[in-house]
């Protein structure tokens, strides 16, 4: 209790302190070579720590990025074609999906829905003068454009009048315009898809779409973003796709219902709710309901398992390198039995001698823990530049490692340090 | 001023009680000069690690500076080690990875001198060994007089009331010796007790008194 009382003085007197220190940095000096091999071990295990926890936080914040693109409050609606719908003869016309009865009563009969985005996809070819590509016609309503916050480029949005007169206007994503429309002025040009004439009202940016965490991602890259009325009037209900000879044709009124939740805490119910009612009317299960929140909170949850996962790993090979540690301050407190008995004999208290072994290894494991945060800054950098991998080196985990090998340090220095601290002096003097 | 009362140590090797001292009663007054003597084995080790606090003895007083010290807890003993004594050994024992003045500064460090004052008594004790210009070496750089001269420095270098020396001489040429033992004559007029084991009648000369042991007893002073 006295030694421990006594340490606690000796660590907390900032002089003796930092003189110390540097005592412990001369002597750990003077084996340089033993030094830094000790230190290896916690060199090794805190960068591969970061290393770990930079890559496994690059991609789970490049996961959680994307779903949160989808929206955290959305609740997105697709239209699937069901299985025995898929087996049966091609020629008959299938029908499946949400129908514009489905949004009324959504939105009409959930209170916590705030509001309904429903959209009709229809691949098409597109016509400006002699260039054609094919474009994923959207046929929405301006609310679209809130949902899914791209930055408009040039122009305007659709707009609720547009929806009212079944104008025939287009918002083109950066993309598709570019393709189609390459250098000519974008604004104001017509592009022809079908029988009809689109005027270009807008330009936004397109996002890199893709998938995340398994649903589709509600705008691409090659979008055309008309008004649904315009839609629903110039291409009916009826998409009929040509394949390789065979003709495909399908019934489905609208493709994607994105539906906005006023709160966040109140998602899941209604998703829960519109499932629940969409199951009643859809006994096919031709529709699927994704929640990004859900699919948010499960990354989160993997994230965690993850993290626990590298803890481990993290801590047998932080175990490893104190070990390491230990075994060479044993040997050294061995082989400076002599030193420790000089000084007992001058009046060095035991707590003096376990605070100077003590700090020698919270050095040694330190300097370690600061050489691994290098290490653990530059692989990612190399896993990044080699494997295009995205890698974030979270603070928290250099704050943790620096810590722990503070840590390992004491845990590991404290028992070399009271067998030196315990040495009879008139033994430690007389010893070879 | 030091003294002893019936004062035994009694070793318990294996079965067999070893009686190392065996009743010793000596008072040492203060700014004496002492030479122990004795056969190896007579008790004289003993004695001077009980002397020097190293050690407890099994029964009996021992005083130093007016406290009695025979039951002090360890803490308690290094604190009067680091107040009133000062070591010399026969195989110097300095510190080797610290350089002279690092050495010397030794027993100020753990009083809690601050640095620059630590430094400038350095200085002072080295100049009063002559040994001002190796301030900056280590002890491996110097001859075993000089490290001698360095040890005594360090063992000056708190003040102490007593001096301890096991042997100061046993290592060194009869010259180099004799100069070392001047440098003990040196601060006895100084007024330090000064305590000598040695087996040497010629290093004994330089005491004042003699007290020779064997057996664990005080057999005659002289």
């Amino acid at each position: 209790m006295d030694t421990l009382i006594g340490l606690i003085e000796f660590m907390t007197n900032i002089s003796k302190f930092t003189r110390s220190v540097r005592l412990g940095i001369k002597t750990l000096l003077l084996h340089k070579l033993r030094s830094l091999l000790t230190m290896l071990g916690v060199v090794f295990g805190v960068g591969s720590v970061i290393a770990m926890l930079a890559v496994g936080t690059g991609a789970s914040e490049e996961a959680q990025s994307q779903i949160r693109r989808l929206g955290s409050q959305n609740i997105i609606l697709h239209s699937v074609q069901s299985q025995q719908d898929q087996s049966s003869e091609r020629v008959r016309m299938s029908i499946y999906g949400l129908t514009y009865d489905d949004e009324v009563r959504i939105r009409e009969t959930i209170p916590t829905v705030r509001r309904t985005v429903p959209a009709k996809l229809i691949p098409h070819d597109a016509r400006v003068g002699g260039r054609t590509m094919e474009l994923r016609i959207v046929g929405t309503t301006p609310a679209w454009f809130d949902l899914v916050e791209r930055e408009l480029i040039a122009g305007r949005r659709l707009q609720q009048r547009d929806l009212e007169t079944r104008a025939n206007v287009c918002v083109l994503t950066e993309r598709s315009a570019r393709r189609l429309l390459a250098t000519e002025t974008m604004l104001g040009n017509r592009i022809r898809v079908g029988a009809n004439y689109y005027e270009v009202v807008g330009i936004i940016r397109s996002e890199t779409g893709g998938t995340a965490g398994g649903v589709q991602t509600p705008d691409q890259e090659v979008d055309a973003y008309i008004p649904l009325s315009t839609a629903r009037e110039r291409f009916g209900d009826i998409v009929i796709r040509r394949s390789e000879g065979s003709t495909e044709r399908s019934m489905v009124q609208l493709h994607q219902l994105v539906v906005e939740v006023d709160e966040l805490e109140n998602v899941e119910s209604t998703a829960a709710a519109i499932e629940q009612m969409l199951q009643r009317f859809h006994p096919r299960g031709d529709y699927r309901v994704s929640v990004p929140l859900a699919l948010l909170r499960q990354a989160e949850a993997t994230q965690r398992t993850f993290n626990i996962v590298l803890g481990s790993i993290a801590g047998i090979s932080l175990l490893v390198g104190g070990i390491g540690i230990m075994n060479i301050m044993l040997a050294s407190v061995t082989e400076r039995t002599r030193e420790i008995g000089i000084r007992r004999a001058i009046g060095a208290k035991r707590s003096q001698i376990i605070g100077q072994f003590l700090i020698e290894t919270i050095v040694l494991s330190s300097a370690g823990g600061i050489l691994g945060i290098a290490v653990g800054g530059i692989i990612p950098q190399i896993i990044e530049y080699f494997a295009g991998m995205p890698t974030i080196v979270p603070m928290y985990a250099i704050v943790l490692s620096l810590g722990i090998s503070v840590g390992v340090g004491i845990l590991f220095g404290i028992y070399p340090a009271i067998r030196a601290a315990r040495l009879d002096p008139i033994v430690a003097l007389r010893h070879e | 001023m030091v003294s002893l009362k019936d004062v035994r140590k009694i070793y318990q090797m294996g079965s067999e009680k070893v009686r190392a001292l065996d009743g010793v009663s000596i008072e040492f007054s203060r700014g004496s000069f002492w030479a122990i003597m004795g056969p190896s084995g007579s008790g004289k080790s003993t004695l001077l690690n009980l002397l020097g606090c190293l050690d407890r003895p099994s029964s009996g007083t021992y005083t130093l500076a007016g406290e009695d010290v025979s039951q002090l807890e360890d803490d308690d003993l290094s604190a009067i080690r680091l107040k009133y004594l000062g070591f010399v050994f026969q195989s110097f024992n300095l510190i080797s990875q610290l350089t002279v003045r690092e050495n010397i500064e030794l027993p100020l460090f753990y009083q809690g001198w601050e640095p620059q004052e630590c430094a400038a008594r350095a200085i002072e004790l080295a100049e009063q060994v002559e040994l001002a210009d190796r301030l900056g070496h280590r002890p491996a750089e110097l001859s075993g007089g000089q490290q001698q001269r360095v040890a005594i420095a360090r063992a000056l270098a708190n003040d102490p009331r007593v001096i301890l020396a096991d042997e100061p001489t046993g290592n060194l040429d009869s010259a180099t010796g004799d100069h070392i033992m001047g440098l003990f004559g040196e601060l006895h007029k100084l007024g330090k007790t000064i305590l000598i084991v040695t087996h040497e009648d010629e290093i004994a000369s330089w005491a004042d008194h003699r007290l020779h042991m064997r057996d664990g007893h005080i057999d005659r002073i002289d």
